[in-house]
């Protein structure tokens, strides 16, 4: 039972990362992009052919998966940022299906159907840091989501994060204001990409093993869930939207009721999420996170600058 | 190298080397046969997407499911009916009462899903109706697999559907039911629209919903009835899938985003380019199996291909017109 409890957290972690992601993406920037899973895929599949093929370390492998998503990010942002946000949606979650569609066809690279297993365990310092124990990885996950945490919280309050809001309010203002929008959607993208591709590389080293089917469109949706649950626009709103999301999924295996409760039950779940948070309340559990520029009155900090 | 047959043009010449001989035109016109009834499926789908996209300006993603719940209506309709009789002239009329309902009965989902999900979002962000959207797909595919089991379903033949022979050419009659349907319903939609006056109506909310309501347009009602029609078509194209492929929880997925991809090449919010575009989707897609030497894993990617292409070169699609953004 406890165990189970760290096993919802690790995975919680996992997916608050490709949540980050998505929150620069579509919390910050105001794209609809559908395609998680296919970056996700991207870094889970990087790692599991580098280690069980070329021996890399996992170590090793992990800037191999950050660099491989990001340029994805950037191939299939360039041709659709420029479009209008609906098109994204189609095209991104095309190329999930692409993605997925490769890895089940392209046999002698990625083993079909059939998947990669035997997946070695990252070693650090001597230390094996076993999946099986899941302490020490709880602790390495931990300290990843930390990492990409602070990175993104930094992010938006730079330039970029300013101009990424300003975009999404109002794109031909923004242009106006000389923000050239293409460029920053497209960092947005590639920003959100990568991270999943981190994500994917934990993944596959916390299972050991990747099989196509476990990137579906089903997980791109999950972590839209995980954004808008918590709240567009805060990087602490999507880590507790992950969190939610992870522990309403394992709910019936975590009650032990999975025998009474339909499989499905998670998944329509899902669906109901965003229609009634759509509906009753689009800023989402925690809202969007407001910044005072220059200092508010009472921070002692100064005045405008 | 390992994607070699997604880029090599091997059977594309010996294609052409078996021109010379009949077999070779009598294996195009097959395709052309193949590709057109797909392309007619997709074209009615399509037309539902441009509808709503027409007068609503978004993506309704919940489409595909619609057809997946017209298609499961359907077959349920048709075996109820059919009971144990025989092949004949009851099973075909008992197949056209069980569309009808169907198609009725999606009108009615499409109507209710618009009023529930997408109505109290008219004036909120772009984003929340897409997402509303997404989830009202994910409700109704995960709903079905849940009631009627994550298993196929055969859609039972209304008649025999022996292969005819026209030369070397292999017509199934299914083939021609769905050729004749689907262009049958895209017939009077385009009559609906271009001749009454509720045609009339929904072009010009399309145009501006502003000016429509001033000029005495009941524009909900006018919304509702673009979705109910929609839906309709959705339905029809579910039980025509069916006919040749099988009835299962998230067939609407693929076939919707493919209908999508198609609405897009015709040019998004036009009604005829939506017809063209399905069944140049669909032509593109047997042909690119069948002589292009595209693995059939792969076929499903050739819709995205199309989709990425044209929103570079073209975004507006073949037939639709550029709009500028306006402040």
């Amino acid at each position: 039972m406890f165990n189970f409890f760290l096993l919802i957290l690790i995975y919680s972690g996992i997916y608050a990362l490709m949540a980050l992601g998505q929150n620069i993406i579509t919390g910050y920037g105001g794209m609809l992009s559908l395609t998680q899973a296919g970056f996700f895929a991207i870094g889970s599949y990087a790692t599991a052919i580098l280690t069980t093929r070329f021996g890399w370390s996992f170590w090793g492998t992990l800037p191999v998966a950050f660099l491989l998503s990001a340029l994805f990010g950037l191939l299939i942002g360039l041709p659709t940022l420029r479009l209008k946000g609906d098109y994204l949606a189609i095209a991104t979650l095309g190329f999930g299906e692409i993605v997925r569609n490769v890895l089940n066809n392209w046999d002698s690279l990625t083993n079909g159907p059939m998947g990669i297993q035997k997946i070695p365990m990252p070693i650090l310092f001597g230390y094996t840091i076993n999946p099986y124990k899941k302490y020490a990885f709880l602790i390495m996950i931990f300290i990843f989501v930390l990492i990409a945490y602070l990175l993104f919280q930094r992010l938006a309050r730079s330039r970029m994060g300013r101009a990424l809001t300003a975009v999404r309010e109002d794109e031909i203002a923004a242009q106006a204001m000389g923000i050239n929008i293409t460029k920053y959607k497209v960092y947005a993208f590639i920003l959100g990409a990568s991270v999943a591709g981190i994500a994917g590389s934990l993944q596959a080293t916390f299972t050991l093993s990747v099989t196509p089917g476990t990137y579906t469109f089903m997980v791109s949706v999950m972590v839209l869930c995980m954004v808008v649950l918590g709240g567009m626009g805060n990087f602490k709103a999507s880590i507790l939207g992950a969190f939610i999301i992870q522990l309403i999924s394992y709910f019936p295996q975590l009650t032990g009721l999975s025998g009474s409760i339909p499989a499905q039950f998670q998944q329509i779940l899902f669906g109901l999420i965003l229609v009634v948070m759509m509906i009753w309340r689009p800023q989402g559990i925690l809202g969007r996170e407001t910044r005072r520029y220059g200092g508010a009155a009472g921070n002692g900090k100064g005045g405008a600058q | 190298m390992l994607f070699t047959p997604v880029f090599s043009c091997y059977r594309t010449v010996q294609f052409s080397y078996e021109g010379e001989s009949i077999v070779g035109i009598a294996e195009f016109f097959q395709h052309l046969m193949n590709g057109l009834t797909l392309g007619g499926i997709y074209a009615l789908i399509a037309l539902g997407y441009t509808m709503v996209y027409g007068i609503l300006k978004f993506i309704n993603f919940a489409h595909g499911d619609v057809l997946m719940v017209g298609a499961y209506v359907g077959l349920f309709l048709f075996d109820l009916f059919r009971g144990s009789s025989p092949l004949g002239l009851w099973t075909i009329i008992a197949f056209f009462i069980a569309m009808i309902i169907s198609m009725a009965f999606s009108a009615l989902l499409g109507m209710f899903i618009e009023r529930v999900a997408y109505k109290p979002l008219r004036k909120a962000t772009r984003l929340a109706p897409l997402l509303s959207a997404i989830g009202v797909s994910f409700i109704l595919s995960n709903s079905a697999a849940w009631m009627f089991g994550t298993h196929s379903r055969k859609f039972n033949y209304p008649f025999d559907n022996t292969p005819l022979h026209l030369g070397d050419v292999v017509i199934t009659p299914h083939q021609v039911l769905i050729l004749v349907v689907s262009l049958a319903m895209m017939i009077i939609l385009k009559l609906f629209i271009d001749r009454t006056r509720m045609g009339k109506a929904m072009r010009a909310t399309s145009l501006d919903q502003g000016t429509a309501m001033l000029m005495g347009i009941n524009v909900n009602r006018i919304i509702s009835l673009t979705f109910a029609i929609g839906s309709a078509l959705a339905a029809v194209g579910g039980i025509l899938i069916a006919l040749d492929f099988k009835v299962y929880a998230t067939m609407g997925t693929m076939t919707g985003l493919k209908a999508f991809v198609a609405a897009v090449v015709g040019g998004i919010g036009n009604i005829s380019g939506a017809m063209f575009g399905g069944i140049l989707l669909g032509l593109l897609e047997t042909f690119g199996v069948a002589i292009f030497g595209i693995p059939t894993g792969l076929k499903d990617t050739i819709a995205f291909g199309v989709l990425i292409i044209i929103l570079l070169v073209k975004p507006e699609g073949l037939f639709g017109k550029v709009e500028k953004e306006k402040v």
